[in-house]
């Protein structure tokens, strides 16, 4: 990698002030972003280590959901009793992203900033009526995701927390690729009420809603609903390891998996 | 009493503990005072001209030591990386042997191919530095597929290798085959291809160069399954260094998969560097490197076809394989899709007449050489995709085609048509013994229980016959090798006692620290902790030609036990002097002395001492000293042979391929560790399997290589493959060496490929698939099922 300054500030306004520096990048678990430097396609003057502010830490039971501080690492929202209680599917998706090391480095806040589109926490960020915090405001999580790897935050912006609201119930399932172990496709499923979301992530260049199959599942929430339900290849992405046909085929087969895992 | 860790014993591997934490010395773990960090510039085209190298920029930049290039190598006398083996084509002409330069000299062949080296003080200031150096390139038009290199309007890769071919090479008899097709009832055929793999040793290659001025000595350690192999190439052929001025040292290693074997060119940079600078420069690769330049593996393309009679009996096979060497001859490449592959063939089988053809292409990628089992493999899949193909047209079960075409025990020693003579094997044994391990007769059962869940499974045969113990030397010899292939041993012992053991054999992860030192246990009685293996430095070790091809033992182990010989013939004339008794009369039993019929005897302990302290020798007739030396060439290549059999299930609604079961039976001769040989069947098993389900190296047709990283060349991992059943018999043993072993380092790779693709082709048979190139990726599997749907069989029900 290339010489950079590293900092690893205690306090989010000290963050937000180092971040004032000319290409100055944050750090969260590293998992994308240390790899990204040691192939030196990346060259950042300044790293800010996220991992010593206590205020970005932690998951918490509120009104109506929980809310999960950005510096949460997966294998603690995989391990929380609370998240296990409250949201079990959320628990279950962060439980099995990538593999152990990563999930022991990788944080919630890291992985929805940089959004890759194979990563499986924007499944559950679109699904569950999310509420994305930052050092300055809140953005809805249906307005989040505006691209491959693109985000509404600002250069500047720090992410805070995730507000998730509590549904009825929920389930995800994902296809993994069988080398890096992202997500093909990953489709997080959730009720509230009359109203049923389908997140789908991997399968387009950023996470998307499967208006076919929530309609389906609106009219009957079961499984046998989605049979014969296609997606539409247009758009979905492809390469060496699936194509945009294969994955919208492996839309519904993983929506049919996520309703078999409905707590 | 036997010695508890003599032969047989499963003695944990010795330097285990070493490896495990972290105490491993490896290359890049050696620092000298005052060492410099290489680091290459390489070509990001796969074929272009080199018009220019613009080093100003790299020079000024901090820490930066040297900028070296082609030029420089040139004006220097270094010379081209020699090949191992020349191969003659059909018309009798020599191999085409284009140069092949440590950095290239004026035109790039490929992407990784090295254009200059940038030494500084530190690795990161190399690194900064290499990408100043301003290479001026004009890309050429480029070819990365084998079959695309032999169509008329392909790029050239060499301008002398017209339409890309290194040589057109055929073995067996033509005229036989063609008579044989002529009357037979049946033929089956196969179209296939023998995916290109990335062997992925654990540890990149590295090498560190060094040279003393005060006398002239240059050290090489570096990253080899050969060190002395290693001296002599770059010695004599690169660099011109004379043996007693260049020492080369290959430390532990931490995995090789023969892609180690090799001499690459950043061992011939940083020896000649080291002296242009007048320091160290020790190399590194890093993983991106090793995809992108480690020697790749496999990468054929055949077609297959076997001629049967009404009952299904072979009666001739026939085959045609275009294989991809990459863009230069590595070491030993072109030994590998000839003389290690079509004279495998024959596999279990008494086919009377076979005849293949091989072209050999360039294309602009990575060399391809050996990688474990190294043209074995790619036989033994090709063999046993064809005979399963065969049983359905001949209308027979797989195992009843394969009983009644396998050489049978008692017509061993069995000269095949394409060259080998068997030793011993007892084929259809290892069938009866694999059958009930995988529960045969219950498969139907359990595949009626798959389906009711919605699942496809399969069951798939692979018998397989490799020749190992590489090789007697006037053999291969006389089929082009260019060096000879035997294997030298020194025993030495000490006055105290215990022993050191200096082996030609190189260990990387095979145990020869255990399984050699068991030999000496075994036969000398000392105790195991007492005997030290040493390998890997030739200013050590007599003369070695390294380890590859499951060759330590049965070749290594040989010369080790002729050394025992002499170390005990010298210590039966000691016993005698010193218990005044004749030579005839001594009894030798596990290291102990005795004269015959007396209670009169002495241990290899106190021989051993006088040995050291001989105050009353008879000098004239006994020499001081326990210390003994021997060469070993072996008389024939040893039969490692075996039934492989694997279970898988079909998720058909994703495609994906799971191994629910395996089952080796491998017949490896007399075993000398059970333990270390079921390490090593579990690894070679699982790199099988990973040919066969995950892993692809693949290039875009302008030669980039897609599969650059653990992102997308798929590993296999712990919870991908079952646990593994095993076994072994000991009955057949090798005829020909004296410890009657036949090597277990490849078999697992040679036979798993095949008999995973022959279970996915058979849980995807009601679909009408009879073929499928591996890997069997999820979409691979479920476009053949969408292609079928809804198959004719499960319809039915």
């Amino acid at each position: 990698m290339y010489a950079f300054s590293y900092q690893r500030p205690k306090t989010l306004a000290e963050a937000a002030n180092a971040l004032k520096a000319e290409d100055a990048k944050l750090l969260g678990g590293g998992q994308t972003l240390l790899p990204t430097l040691k192939q030196r396609l990346a060259r950042p003057s300044d790293l800010i280590d996220l991992s010593a502010i206590p205020d970005l830490k932690g998951v918490r039971e509120v009104a109506g959901g929980l809310e999960i501080g950005a510096f949460t690492r997966h294998a603690e929202v995989g391990q929380s009793e609370v998240v296990r209680r409250v949201i079990p599917a959320l628990a279950g998706l962060a439980g099995n992203i990538g593999d152990r090391q990563v999930r022991h480095m990788g944080t919630l806040g890291g992985s929805i900033a940089n959004a890759d589109p194979a990563a499986d926490y924007p499944a559950a960020v679109v699904a569950l009526k999310t509420v994305v915090v930052t050092d300055r405001r809140e953005i809805p999580g249906d307005d989040f995701f505006t691209g491959m790897f693109e985000t509404a935050l600002q250069p500047d912006e720090i992410v805070t927390a995730v507000r998730f609201t509590k549904p009825d119930q929920a389930g995800y399932a994902k296809f993994r690729n069988p080398a890096s172990r992202y997500a093909v496709v990953g489709v997080f499923v959730a009720k509230f009420g009359a109203e049923v979301r389908v997140a789908v992530t991997g399968a387009g260049p950023s996470v998307f809603r499967a208006d076919a199959l929530e309609a389906a599942l609106a009219a009957d929430f079961r499984a046998e609903a989605l049979d014969g339900v296609a997606v539409d290849a247009d758009g979905l992405n492809a390469d060496i390891h699936a194509s945009a046909e294969y994955r919208a085929h492996l839309v519904t087969v993983m929506a049919k998996r996520a309703m078999g895992t409905l707590e | 009493m036997a010695n508890p860790n003599g032969i047989g014993a499963s003695v944990r591997r010795l330097e285990d503990q070493r490896f495990l934490t972290g105490r491993g010395r490896y290359t890049d773990d050696f620092k000298r005072p005052d060492m410099t960090h290489a680091v290459h510039v390489r070509s990001p085209y796969a074929h272009a001209l080199v018009k220019g190298i613009d080093a100003t920029e790299a020079l000024a930049a901090p820490g930066v030591v040297a900028v070296l290039t082609g030029a420089d190598m040139e004006a220097d006398k270094v010379g081209s990386l020699p090949c191992g083996w020349q191969i003659h084509s059909k018309d009798g002409s020599p191999m085409k042997e284009p140069g092949h330069f440590p950095l290239a000299r004026g035109r790039v062949r490929y992407v990784g191919d090295a254009v200059a080296v940038v030494i500084a003080e530190t690795r990161e200031q190399a690194r900064d530095a290499a990408e100043l150096v301003m290479v001026d390139y004009e890309e050429l038009p480029a070819v990365a597929s084998s079959t695309r290199a032999v169509e008329g309007a392909a790029a050239l890769v060499h301008d002398d290798a017209p339409g890309n071919v290194c040589f057109d090479w055929h073995l067996g008899d033509k005229a036989a085959v063609d008579a044989a097709f002529a009357r037979a009832e049946h033929v089956a055929r196969i179209d296939l291809v023998n995916n290109r793999l990335v062997p992925n040793a654990m540890e990149p290659r590295a090498a560190l160069g060094e040279y003393d001025a005060s006398n002239g000595e240059y050290t090489l350690t570096t990253t080899s399954q050969n060190p002395h192999v290693i001296r002599l190439l770059m010695g004599a052929f690169v660099l011109g260094i004379p043996e007693h001025k260049l020492r080369v040292v290959a430390p532990d290693v931490g995995g090789g998969f023969g892609s180690k074997i090799f001499h690459y060119g950043e061992e011939a940079v940083v020896t000649w560097a080291a002296r242009k600078i007048g320091r160290p420069v020790k190399w590194t690769a890093d993983r991106s490197e090793s995809f992108l330049t480690d020697a790749h593996g496999r990468d054929h393309v055949s077609h297959a076809e076997m001629a049967m009679d009404k009952d299904g009996r072979f009666l001739a096979l026939r085959v045609s394989t275009l294989a991809n060497l990459g863009a230069y001859l590595s070491t030993f490449a072109p030994s590998i899709p000839t003389y290690l592959y079509a004279t495998l063939l024959a596999g279990q089988y008494k086919t009377p007449a076979i005849y293949a053809e091989v072209k050999a292409v360039f294309t602009n990628t990575a060399p391809v050489d050996a990688y474990r089992g190294a043209g074995r493999p790619e036989a033994c899949y090709l063999i046993e995709r064809l005979v399963d193909i065969a049983a359905g047209v001949a209308g027979l079960d797989r195992t009843e085609i394969r009983r009644r075409n396998f050489v049978p025990a008692e017509a061993m020693p069995y000269q095949t048509p394409v060259a080998l003579q068997y030793d011993t094997g007892d084929f259809a044994k290892n069938l009866d013994i694999a059958l009930p391990l995988v529960d045969y007769d219950g498969f139907a059962a359990r595949k009626a229980a798959s389906r009711a869940t919605g699942k496809l499974r399969g069951i798939g045969f692979a018998t397989y016959i490799e020749a190992c113990g590489i090789a007697p030397s006037n053999v291969a010899g006389a089929l082009g090798a260019r060096a000879g292939l035997y294997e030298s041993a020194e025993v030495r012992f000490h006055p105290t006692g215990s022993v050191t053991v200096f082996t030609g054999s190189h260990s990387h992860g095979q145990g020869h620290e255990t399984t050699f030192a068991q030999l000496v246990a075994e036969r000398f009685g000392v105790p195991i902790e007492n005997v030290e293996i040493v390998h890997g430095d030739t200013a050590k070790i007599p003369f070695g030609m390294g380890t590859y091809g499951s060759r330590s033992l049965a070749v290594g182990g040989s010369a080790l036990v002729k050394a025992m010989d002499k170390v005990e013939r010298k210590a039966r004339k000691i016993a005698a002097h010193m218990l005044e008794a004749a030579e005839s009369d001594i009894e030798v039993k596990e290291g102990r002395f005795t004269v015959a019929g007396t209670d009169k005897s002495l241990g290899i302990g106190d021989i051993a001492l006088q040995a050291y302290v001989p105050h009353n020798f008879p000098l004239d007739e006994l020499e001081p000293g326990l210390d003994e030396q021997a060469f070993y060439d072996p008389k024939n290549f040893t039969y490692p042979n075996g039934c492989h059999v694997c279970e898988v299930e079909i998720d058909p609604d994703t495609g994906v391929t799971k191994v629910v079961a395996f089952a080796a039976v491998d017949d490896f001769g007399r075993i000398i560790n059970p333990l270390v040989v079921e390490g090593q069947v579990h690894g070679g098993l699982v790199q099988g399997i990973g040919q066969a389900l995950y892993e692809n190296c693949v290039y875009d047709e302008s030669g980039q290589l897609l599969t650059g990283s653990y992102m997308d060349y798929c590993m296999p991992r712990a919870e991908d493959v079952p646990s593994f059943t095993v076994r072994t018999h000991e009955d057949q043993p090798c005829t020909h060496n004296p410890l009657g072993v036949k090597g277990c380092g490849e078999a697992g790779t040679i036979g798993a490929s095949a008999a995973v693709m022959n279970a996915v082709v058979d849980a995807l048979s009601a679909y009408g698939v009879t073929h499928l190139d591996m890997p069997a990726t999820p979409e691979k599997v479920w476009r053949v099922i969408q292609a079928a749907r809804p198959a004719p069989a499960l319809a039915a029900e």
